[in-house]
């Protein structure tokens, strides 16, 4: 994990609602177009998939049923979104690649998600402050999104979005319940806070894919909202009377393929019976 | 009340579910009915709540997104049908805290099928297809049971339940279509899942204790004993399409009853298990003591988060 600076020293604003990017259609036929948009495909779903995973852990061990069952139903969600970015990419390859090959039989230098969502099932403060710091993020970006020059993308994006907010809705709510709730509750969530904080930062990391797909229009640039989504979670934060952390350093390398620690446990409990029973349908 | 008041009473509450009316929570009920419904929804709740954690335990191992979309969607079915069955037990005057109080003390029990391991991911496959198999022929004649909110529960329960069982044969079905292994799989799944299903029944009509005052409460339709025929006589056919062997030496067709005839039950193993004494009894309340206790602080920060919210806004009125 590379640390970089802080990312109120670099951030750009900007306005999200920019018009429909014009795509070139020739642009697939670019050999590195093609792998830097199934790089920054996976940039995006891999964030799913591994959150959704997480998630699943949950099933059936939750406070209360209540929450049980809608952390379930992010997971879902989630699942679903990834679902479709898959069989995208499956698509852009055009060979016998599935959705299931993407999602378990890669090696852990070929994910692609953020730091911030492979991080453990600690406790339920870091579960929602984990939650909260991706959904505020996935919300501004599939907002963005939308304005996708590539169709398909746009259809995600709208689709997700009304997912997207309502996982917003949830973890937002209980960061308040748990920050402005109980003096245990407030501990708990400030330490989560403060040990989480240090990923986010990463959202925001562009990496060559990116930049490439950027260009042609494919991709969204997220530095557009960054200043907005740091204005967001420390205002929810200091309505749920929780201290924003103040950190020099944030980490980053999730992006690259380069994973924190957890990450191997997490991929060889998913990917257990894909390696087990090669070639096998299900 | 005097005792011929009370006798009328009664009179008119047995006259109503004669007629298959309805009793509702509010109309007045004799205290064992009362006992008797807290006793077995609360169970049934349990039974679907304890039932997360065996299937659980395969989300985060599925072998593809699609299976794993569905598992997850159906253990979440289950924590739903819990929450419908606990809302509807709370109807008769006791909490949602003090039935997880019995669950956890070992008072309140839970379907016994439970408390075995799921050890493959064909166990995925058998639970939805025998395990809900059982539990729709025990559950089908309930959505036409006395007390309403049990049987407006049940009829939305029975649906997705059956919905489940479709997926769990399906499990089967692509396993018996696949590799040697994964026949293996599945054989393996119904020889360790079969002999339980069966005693999810419950115990022979002799060893019953409850089903005369059940079957005019309509809290049972048919005895234990005809419920586990109809699951075997359904569910043989099945295992015929799927290739599979029913772990049962003695089970044949029998022509002059029109049913198969089938092999003694361990009744020992039975009453170990229900006695808590099952490979993963003490596992499954460990995990529900866990989810429970430790997410008190959670339930006390959302419950404390309110009362401030309360207050702040009669503040805020007050001021103004």
């Amino acid at each position: 994990m590379k640390q970089i600076n802080n990312p109120t020293s670099t951030s750009i604003s900007g306005s999200t609602s920019s018009p429909i990017r014009e795509l070139n259609p020739q642009f697939l036929e670019s050999k590195e177009n093609k792998q830097h948009l199934i790089d920054y495909l996976l940039g995006v779903a891999d964030n799913y998939l591994i959150l959704g995973q997480r998630l699943g852990e949950l099933c059936g061990h939750g406070p209360n049923l209540e929450p049980d069952i809608a952390i379930t139903n992010i997971s879902l969600d989630l699942l679903g979104q990834v679902r479709s970015y898959y069989q995208y990419i499956a698509q852009i390859k055009g060979d016998k690649t599935t959705e299931d090959d993407i999602a378990f039989l890669r090696t852990e230098r070929e994910y692609k998600n953020v730091l911030l969502v492979e991080q453990p099932n600690t406790d339920f403060a870091y579960i929602i402050v984990r939650q909260y710091f991706f959904d505020v993020y996935n919300r501004l970006f599939l907002n963005a999104l939308q304005q996708s020059g590539d169709e398909t993308l746009r259809a995600l994006a709208f689709k997700g979005i009304k997912e997207a907010s309502y996982h917003e809705r949830f973890s937002g709510d209980w960061l308040k319940r748990l920050g402005d709730g109980t003096e245990e509750s407030k501990v708990k969530t400030q330490e989560a806070v403060n040990n989480l904080w240090i990923f986010t930062e990463e959202l925001f990391h562009k990496t060559e894919a990116d930049q490439s797909m950027i260009e042609v229009g494919v991709a969204i640039d997220m530095t557009q909202f960054k200043e907005l989504y740091y204005e967001k979670i420390k205002e929810q934060l200091t309505i749920a009377a929780i201290e924003i952390p103040e950190v020099e350093y944030f980490q980053k390398g999730g992006k690259q393929g380069i994973h924190s620690e957890h990450m191997g446990f997490l991929l060889s409990e998913m990917q257990y019976m894909q390696r087990t029973y090669p070639d096998s349908r299900w | 009340m005097s005792e011929a008041e009370i006798k009328n009473l009664e009179d008119q509450f047995d006259a109503k579910i004669a007629r298959d009316e309805k009793i509702e929570p509010k109309d007045w009920m004799p205290e064992k009915y009362r006992k008797t419904h807290i006793r077995q929804m609360s169970q049934h709740a349990h039974s679907e709540i304890v039932g997360m954690l065996p299937e659980g335990n395969w989300i985060t191992r599925a072998p593809s997104l699609r299976r794993k979309v569905a598992l997850l969607a159906k253990v979440q079915d289950e924590a739903g049908h819990g929450l419908y069955l606990y809302s509807a037990c709370e109807t008769l005057g006791i909490t949602r805290e003090q039935m997880y109080e019995d669950l956890h003390s070992g008072k309140a029990k839970y379907s016994s099928i439970f408390n075995y391991p799921t050890v493959t991911w064909a166990d995925m496959g058998a639970i939805g297809w025998l395990v809900d198999g059982a539990a729709i022929i025990n559950q089908v004649p309930l959505c036409n049971t006395s007390f309403g909110p049990y049987a407006r529960a049940m009829v939305r329960v029975c649906k997705e339940e059956s919905f489940h069982q479709r997926q769990g044969y399906e499990i089967m079905l692509s396993l018996c279509n696949g590799s040697a292994e994964q026949k293996n799989m599945a054989q393996d799944a119904l020889n360790r899942w079969w002999w339980p299903s069966l005693m999810m029944l419950g115990p022979t009509d002799a060893e019953s204790t409850h089903t005369d005052q059940s079957m005019k409460w309509k809290l049972k339709r048919k005895t234990n004993d005809e419920l586990r025929q109809q699951f075997i006589d359904q569910t043989v056919p099945q295992a015929d399409i799927l290739g599979l062997t029913i772990p049962d030496a003695d089970l044949k067709w029998n022509e002059e009853t029109g049913h198969y005839d089938f092999g003694e039950i361990n009744w020992d193993e039975f009453w170990q298990v229900v006695k808590g004494h099952g490979p993963m009894n003490k596992s499954r309340i460990d995990a529900r003591r866990n989810a429970w206790e430790g997410g008190a602080w959670v339930r006390e920060a959302a419950t404390a988060y309110a009362d401030k919210q309360r207050a702040r806004k009669e503040e805020t009125a007050q001021a103004s």
